[in-house]
């Protein structure tokens, strides 16, 4: 068991954002949450971790509801990426890596060797050691997401939220967070805006439109060009791509609701 | 994986809490010594050890009483104002992620101000609210019309900023209103000095009140220190690393608050401090707050202390107020910084 919600909502400035999303998480596995802009997906990540308290419904942890579960432990267990999260401050590659001990240390404990290890350790594991010591400031875009990915790997989830970790990087950077993603072996839960590297990378696929979530499956259950036309408006042909994945090719002259 | 603890390094801390209060100590001499009467540092010694243990030592009136009553106590207070702007300074850059937060620019000092004016003028509060409430209540009302400013304003960091200049337009104005209107000539003289910045009235009496705020505010600050450092990537982030935001902001600003409304209850308005020190600090030992905010504490306390001992000798036969002093170095520093944020997009 992991993260599962049930029937949660969610609003802001009296409009209803979140609008009664059941769904479970299977562990150890990818999740893609896909959806038009607007969509909720951030707002639904937000809270899975809880950093918005749902108005109505649970979102359960193992099967306990997370509202009762302290902060500090929930950060020992869940770790989030947001999207475009940048600092004012000059800090190194290892600075920012070293926040994701937060939860781990009392308030004056000193720094541990075991802190230490998960560091390295998790910029091991995104391909940043070399960059140790390097200011964050002179990072390209992927290189800052993959140390965000380090920081959050470095507070030891299972279970990892990531909210459009590929936005604004060029494809070689998109699809090398998303290999980094699938081959960490945590529950992640990552919303995507390319429905084909979600085709591509997830295991299992939430489509969220106007705040519910209206299908949720495997990649070539869940994109089927009458979803597709539903929720985003635009007409699609799927066929079997060279990964042995689905492939979407975007029919760019058809109308929505023209036959082919 | 090593086993060697990697704890803190004990030996350089201590050489470097050493190396602080050589410097510390190093200002107060300088500071009880140097004036329009010049003071030999072993007489200094003979009037503390007077003062404070009652040894006797042949020292005259005059001397003893500007070392002990007049020189010394004016010297602490500095180190206290300044250590206490400069910390609330770090706190609030780091708390609103901006790099030009400080007391004095978000109208936190400008509200200090409006309060203490309405107790001292308009009498607000009588005997039981006294100068260090009103202060603080009204550095209290701006923090709070700064913060409904800058979230109405979309709750930007840079938002902010517009809103403390607003607020302190705001309360400014309404410090000099109360003045004008309601003050006698000499008391709008005394309070215009006062809003200033101004050492020269502080008694030990005032030490009293301002060194356990000053120490409890440092105490508050540390506990918090990596809650401060969590919050590199803004409340969400730190948020999702376990920190319980609304509560640490809440104390912080409350801790701000209260620093800066007791330096100002006593001093006067004194700018830029807690602008310029935190950066000297950064650049001196780096970004994480464990360290920033002892550092901030030292090198405030030394520069204030070293602020005044000029404001007493840079013009003959007359003492600047320590505001004007602090503004001369923190001026330029503002524009420095404000330059250095210019990042390409």
């Amino acid at each position: 068991m992991t993260l599962a919600t049930h029937d949660v909502r969610w609003g802001a400035g009296g409009k209803l954002i979140v609008d009664g999303v059941t769904l479970e998480v299977e562990p150890n596995r990818v999740l893609g949450l896909i959806g038009p802009n607007g969509s909720g997906k951030s707002s639904l990540l937000r809270l899975l971790c809880r950093l918005r308290k749902v108005a109505s419904g649970v979102v359960t942890l193992d099967g306990e509801d997370i509202a009762g579960v302290g902060r500090r432990d929930l950060a020992r267990r869940l770790a989030f990426v947001e999207q475009q999260a940048t600092t004012e401050i000059a800090l190194t590659v290892c600075d920012v890596v070293r926040l994701g001990r937060t939860p781990h240390r009392a308030a004056f404990a000193a720094w541990s060797a075991e802190d230490e290890h998960a560091v390295d350790a998790a910029l091991e594991r995104v391909g940043l050691s070399e960059r140790h010591d390097q200011l964050w400031h002179t990072l390209s875009g992927g290189e800052r997401q993959r140390v965000h990915i380090a920081r959050a790997l470095a507070q030891a989830p299972r279970e990892l939220i990531l909210d459009e970790p590929t936005n604004h990087l060029d494809i070689q950077h998109q699809l090398s967070i998303l290999r980094l993603v699938r081959r960490l072996g945590v529950t992640c839960i990552v919303a995507l805006h390319d429905l084909n590297l979600a085709s591509l990378f997830c295991d299992r696929i939430g489509v969220l439109a106007a705040g519910r979530l209206v299908a949720a499956g495997a990649p070539e259950e869940v994109l089927t060009p009458a979803l597709i036309r539903d929720v985003f408006g635009v007409e699609v042909a799927i066929r079997a791509g060279a990964n042995g994945r689905r492939q979407i090719d975007y029919l760019v002259d058809h109308e929505p609701g023209e036959p082919l | 994986m090593s086993h060697l603890a990697i704890g803190p390094n004990w030996p350089a801390r201590f050489a470097l809490a050493g190396l602080s209060l050589a410097a510390l100590v190093v200002a107060i001499a300088l500071a009880v010594t140097v004036g329009e009467m010049p003071i030999p540092l072993a007489v200094a010694f003979r009037a503390l050890g007077n003062g404070l243990f009652d040894l006797g030592y042949p020292v005259s009136a005059i001397q003893q009483g500007v070392i002990f009553e007049y020189r010394l106590s004016r010297a602490l207070m500095a180190a206290l104002c300044g250590g206490a702007l400069a910390l609330s300074g770090a706190i609030l850059q780091a708390l609103l992620r901006n790099p030009l937060a400080e007391p004095y620019i978000l109208g936190v000092s400008a509200g200090a101000s409006t309060g203490a004016v309405c107790v001292m003028i308009l009498g607000l509060g009588g005997a039981t609210l006294g100068l260090s409430g009103g202060a603080f209540l009204g550095s209290v009302a701006a923090l709070v019309l700064v913060g409904l400013l800058a979230a109405g304003a979309g709750g930007a960091s840079d938002r902010v900023i517009l809103a403390g200049v607003a607020g302190s337009q705001l309360f400014n104005a309404a410090t000099a209103t109360i003045v004008t209107t309601m003050a006698s000539a000499e008391q709008a003289r005394g309070v215009m000095f006062w809003l200033l910045g101004n050492f020269g009235g502080v008694r030990w009496s005032d030490l009293a009140v301002a060194a356990p705020v000053a120490l409890l505010g440092f105490l508050v600050c540390m506990v918090h220190a990596k809650a401060l450092d969590a919050f590199a990537f803004g409340a969400d982030a730190a948020a999702s690393l376990g920190i319980p935001v609304a509560r640490v902001r809440l104390v912080l600003l409350a801790t701000t608050a209260l620093l800066t409304a007791t330096m100002v209850a006593i001093v006067g308005t004194v700018g830029f401090v807690g602008l310029v020190i935190p950066h000297a600090a950064r650049f001196l030992v780096g970004p994480g707050h464990a360290r920033l905010l002892p550092a901030c504490l030292i090198i405030g306390a030394v520069f204030m202390i070293l602020a005044d001992v000029l404001s007493r000798i840079l013009v003959p036969q007359q003492i600047l107020p320590i505001g004007i002093v602090t503004a001369l170095v923190g001026a330029p520093a503002f524009a420095f910084i404000l330059y250095r944020a210019r990042r390409p997009a």
